[in-house]
């Protein structure tokens, strides 16, 4: 890990276990080069990822998140990928109103037998939070920003006065 | 007889088969109002109704499962009375719903800001009047006058439903909502102004300002999870007793996203906060974003499936990446 330090960012993938981890496997018996930067949690459908794992991820200094399931219609519990879909777009536009870049989270499909599909987005994925480079962390934001919110001159109105 | 003296009749003659009717009574000074828990008919003609009736009595419901209670409600209140019904956390059949028109509630920050600009502190208040223009508050033996456009809630300034949407009992004619108030929505527009980093700036400002005492949470209609909520509980561990920037903005994450799809806004978390942080845009700006995805408003309709509860084999306005 030191070798890589500065060079590897923190990728979070989510990946459901009946296609995208099988997928991940495909592409890693196939031999398809892809980047290191992603540590992948297994999860039984993406179904099951609450939004706030993600939230929380993101929050505590993660420098990205993937989220992957099964294609519409293919899913091993029949309708979880359904669910999820809806909440994962409802979280993406959440994400910038605190103040996270929303291109360091995406989601998408990927099928056990998609290795180069896979491959293609492990890579486009982390070449995006390259591009972003490391998150800005929340417990480390500059003091000249904070004396900025401070004084309410972040181009802001809606603050309340306070009694 | 006044609208509430009607109103009056109409629960004592409701309330021998009901354990109580919520509503609101005078408080502990002529600025406050304070829940009232109505069992016998003296409690009844404590019965208050004005602008002060800030809080929402339908975050009660839910304690009261099994048991059939009335409720008092602003149209805002009956909307989380609805939202309640839709996912089923109270039954209809044990539920009475009281309504009057609305014309707005103080936000008591504002008026308490108003005070201190005349001088006087808002401790000394011996008489709030209102004729439903203006409010009128007598404190330290002077009266300011403020007109309850200017110290009104800022919810009230984008209300569409002054009427209950849901009322067993509606006393008075139902009013026309009032045009949006060109000012209602200054905190989502000053969000959307910032950059992306200015907003965690914002965030991170505010939220070393939390005391993490969470009467957000306590005082919202739909937080019903209660002595279960995750913020508190060890296993799953979501959040640290930490007193860190990061653990209470965590926290209001996972309020929020909570609420997604459920919220109607009635501002109560807001209006909760001793800190006065603008917690009410993250769920405004989550409304925002499921009206443009779903084309959907929490606890308008009783039957209405909640967005996140459903869905569609193709969804209408998700256009997922191609990579």
């Amino acid at each position: 890990m030191p070798v890589l330090t500065g060079k590897e960012l923190r990728i979070v993938g989510f990946l459901c276990n009946w296609c995208s981890y099988g997928g991940a496997d495909t592409a890693g018996v196939g031999r398809f080069g892809q980047p290191t930067d992603l540590r992948i949690i297994r999860v039984p459908c993406s179904g099951r990822i609450d939004p706030l794992f993600i939230a929380k991820t993101l929050i505590n200094g993660a420098d990205g998140v993937l989220v992957s399931g099964c294609h519409p219609r293919d899913c091993h519990y029949a309708e979880g990928n359904f669910y999820a879909r809806r909440r994962l777009e409802v979280l993406k536009r959440f994400l910038p109103i605190l103040g996270i870049d929303p291109g360091r989270f995406d989601y998408t499909w990927v099928s056990a037998s998609e290795g180069q599909r896979w491959q293609k987005v492990v890579t486009v994925f982390t070449e995006q939070i390259h591009a972003l480079g490391p998150a800005p962390r929340f417990d480390a934001v500059s003091a000249d920003m904070l004396a900025k919110a401070a004084a309410g001159a972040l181009g802001q109105g809606g603050n309340r006065v306070a009694a | 007889m006044s609208r509430l003296e009607e109103l009056k009749t109409r629960i004592k003659e409701a309330l021998p088969g009901l354990e109580c009717v919520i509503g609101w009574q005078k408080g502990y000074d002529p600025l406050h109002n304070t829940p009232l828990f109505m069992r016998t008919d003296a409690d009844v003609d404590k019965l208050e109704w004005g602008p002060l009736n800030v809080h929402n009595p339908a975050v009660y419901l839910p304690t009261f499962t099994g048991k059939k209670v009335g409720v008092v409600v602003k149209g805002c209140d009956s909307r989380s009375v609805v939202e309640l019904l839709q996912e089923n956390l109270i039954n209809r059949d044990n539920v009475v719903i009281f309504g009057m028109p609305c014309t707005g509630v103080i936000d008591l920050s504002k008026v308490k800001a108003r005070l201190a600009g005349a001088g006087v502190s808002a401790g000394t208040v011996t008489a709030v009047t209102d004729d439903g223009k203006t409010v009128s508050v007598t404190a330290g033996g002077q009266t300011t006058a403020m007109p309850l456009a200017e110290v009104r809630a800022d919810k009230c300034g984008r209300c569409q439903f002054p009427n209950a949407v849901l009322a067993d009992a509606y006393v008075g004619d139902p009013i026309a909502p009032a045009a949006p108030a060109a000012a209602a929505d200054a905190d989502l527009a000053a969000l959307d102004a910032m950059s992306v980093p200015e907003r965690m700036a914002f965030w991170r400002y505010h939220m070393e300002r939390c005391i993490r005492c969470y009467a957000c949470r306590n005082a919202c209609p739909m937080c019903v999870c209660r002595d279960h909520c995750i913020a508190q509980s060890r296993e799953p561990h979501w959040l640290t007793q930490d007193d860190t920037a990061t653990e209470k903005l965590m926290f209001q994450v996972v309020h929020a996203l909570h609420l997604a799809g459920r919220c109607t806004e009635c501002g109560e978390c807001q209006r909760a906060c001793p800190m006065d942080i603008p917690v009410l845009a993250l769920k405004k700006h989550l409304n925002r974003t499921i009206r443009d995805l779903f084309d959907y408003q929490a606890g308008v309709d009783p039957q209405a499936i909640p967005p996140l509860l459903q869905f569609k084999l193709e969804e209408d306005n998700i256009k997922e990446r191609s990579w």
